[in-house]
């Protein structure tokens, strides 16, 4: 069973048995653990080795690393329009994230802090939203958007439908709930109102609850495929994740070289939001999983 | 966090009162409910005014149909195949996905020395959209020049043919879904495991439980919650996320019966939408898997208050 306390076995030295038997546990523990890492990791080893080697090698099962990876990223950066569709991604990822973090935290606001008619329905409105995904609703959503909006190949059409969040609102909300009313309390009182209040107490309250939540809005626009697939005609305006399905349809044969290397830089973003925020991203979950 | 005990709609009188102002929480609420009405719920309802009509892209006309589109879908056995598709490779998914995701996470809680880097390895593919899921597969499973296939043609001497088989195209996206959901699912299962109530957990030791003993009876049970908000959350992302992974890797195909075996709902929905513009058609399929996401939702709850352990 698990090792609740690690100090616990020095504590038994006397009895070896055990500690051994332990000992040995711990080693399968270690050798099923990297066993599971590489099988869960090994498609983007292997995507990672191969963007390294030249198009000669690229084809060969060989796993040597090698040293084109500059070569073969700047082949689709420039001509298959990777470095285009990168910067198309990052400016909308950017704003979902801020706009839907800001419009999140102000409705958490109204809903913990005002009392107010119709407040229940309108919560539950935001709460609803979570069962019309874009999927369902990219139809009617495209005629809106192309036709009667005439947003089509703008960045508009793919930042401003997402930026209301029913999940950031909920987490929000939840957490709030969990601050000491009296600290609004005292705040009124020495005559503070609800915006100071939002900026100056919540917000440095929330960092851990906004970070964990702007990983998963980051991730999420950034993995966005099917909208911007139908609304974005315009080459120089298509976001990154269906720019990797041009980089592999590029002329009759597909540079398997370059497109491992478009697949690792496009995979990038993301890690690096993950990691700066990583230890926010746990602590906004368990936080709110113990409040 | 968004265990199925607190993801009720909570009463109006949650929350004290603090500031006063009968306008101002409109004001703050007014940005986040103006996009919510005109880019989810308008476009909602016009997808169900849709599917009553027949629209001819060429000449511009609509007609009303009524419930025909429905009708039409419903007796296609195109459709049919697709819908029976879908089911599967959701059943599939959500089960193996979830089963492989708690033993992993169950692994990883163990304080062994770097459980923080096995547990970083493990939820770090989170970061890895479908699209690029679907390009690291199609590379790896290509039959001529894929590693699998130079590998399995090394060691065994045989290069199926993954994506062009309908069974084995079937098991690829199964398998490249599951894979790509673990991170997510492995995130949640380590937060709750972490949360369990030791003193139950060695409770349960000091009397005599084996380790599989306290797997089963105890943690399984008290992890109940959050295997029902992943049952639930694994079903819409095998419904929706699939279509990034089946688009670049399988298109769809191959064609096997009256579709492709790799056509599932959203993508079929975006064929006759977008490709074969057959609008009316689409808009029906796409009320259809609205009734089935608000059907998913219903039994979540309803399952969910009865059947479920809470804990504490």
């Amino acid at each position: 069973m698990a090792v609740k306390h690690p100090a616990a076995p020095a504590a038994r030295a006397d009895r070896t048995a055990p500690r051994s038997r332990r000992a040995r546990g711990e080693w399968v523990t270690h050798a099923a653990l990297i066993l599971s890492v590489l099988i869960i990791g090994a498609p983007l080893i292997l995507a990672v080795i191969k963007s390294t080697q030249t198009s000669s090698v690229v084809l060969s099962p060989s796993l040597l690393p090698g040293g084109a990876f500059f070569q073969n990223l700047s082949g689709v950066w420039q001509d298959a329009n990777l470095g285009r569709y990168m910067l198309n991604s990052l400016v909308v990822a950017v704003c979902v994230t801020a706009g839907k973090t800001t419009l999140a935290l102000l409705a958490a606001l109204a809903f913990v802090y005002f009392r107010f008619p119709l407040k229940g329905a309108a919560f539950t409105l935001v709460l609803l939203s979570l069962m019309l995904p874009t999927e369902v609703l990219i139809i009617a959503l495209f005629d809106l958007v192309s036709r009667d909006l005439n947003w089509a190949n703008t960045y508009a059409a793919i930042i401003v439908p997402f930026l209301a969040s029913a999940t950031g609102t909920f987490l929000f909300r939840q957490h709030f709930l969990s601050i000491p009313g009296s600290l609004a309390d005292a705040a009124r009182i020495d005559g503070c109102g609800p915006l100071l209040y939002l900026t100056r107490i919540l917000i440095p309250m929330s960092t851990n609850t906004i970070g964990a939540l702007a990983v998963i809005q980051f991730v999420y626009a950034w993995d966005q495929y099917i909208w911007p697939l139908v609304i974005m005609q315009q080459d120089d305006r298509q976001v990154v994740q269906v720019g990797l399905r041009r980089l592999i349809e590029v002329g009759g044969q597909t540079d398997w070289g370059a497109v491992m290397a478009g697949a690792v830089i496009t995979a990038l973003p993301p890690l690096i939001v993950f990691t700066a925020l990583q230890r926010q991203f746990s602590r906004g979950f368990a936080l709110s999983e113990d409040k | 966090m968004l265990s199925p005990a607190r993801s009720r709609p909570a009463p109006d009188d949650a929350g004290s009162a603090v500031f006063r102002g009968r306008a101002l929480p409109w004001a703050f609420l007014l940005p986040s409910l103006l996009i919510l009405a005109v880019f989810i719920y308008l476009p909602a309802l016009q997808t169900l005014r849709l599917a009553a009509y027949r629209a001819n892209v060429i000449l511009g006309t609509e007609q009303f149909v009524g419930l025909a589109n429905f009708a039409e879908l419903l007796s296609s056995p195109a459709y049919r195949q697709v819908a029976l598709q879908t089911l599967v490779f959701t059943v599939l998914t959500v089960t193996f996905g979830l089963l492989l995701s708690l033993g992993l996470a169950w692994l990883a809680r163990r304080p062994v020395r770097g459980a923080s880097t096995y547990r970083l390895l493990l939820i770090y593919p989170y970061a890895l959209s479908p699209a690029i899921a679907g390009t690291l597969w199609l590379f790896l499973f290509n039959p001529e020049i894929g590693l699998v296939n130079q590998l399995l043609g090394e060691l065994f001497g045989v290069r199926p043919r993954w994506l062009d088989t309908p069974a084995l195209a079937f098991g690829l996206v199964t398998l490249a879904a599951i894979w790509k959901g673990l991170a997510y699912n492995i995130v949640f299962y380590l937060a709750s495991i972490q949360n369990l109530p030791r003193d139950v957990m060695e409770a349960a030791e000091i009397d005599g439980a084996t380790p599989a003993q306290v797997f089963w009876r105890v943690a399984f049970p008290l992890l109940s919650p959050i295997t029902f908000f992943l049952v639930f959350t694994n079903i819409i992302a095998a419904l929706f996320d699939s279509f990034a992974l089946t688009d670049i890797l399988t298109r769809g195909g191959p064609y096997t019966g009256n579709a492709g075996v790799t056509t599932f709902l959203v993508y079929q929905l975006y064929q006759d939408g977008f490709v074969n513009f057959r609008t009316g058609a689409a808009a029906a399929q796409a009320v259809m898997m609205l009734a089935l996401v608000a059907f998913v939702t219903w039994m979540q709850f309803r399952v969910g208050e009865r059947r479920v352990h809470y804990g504490s």
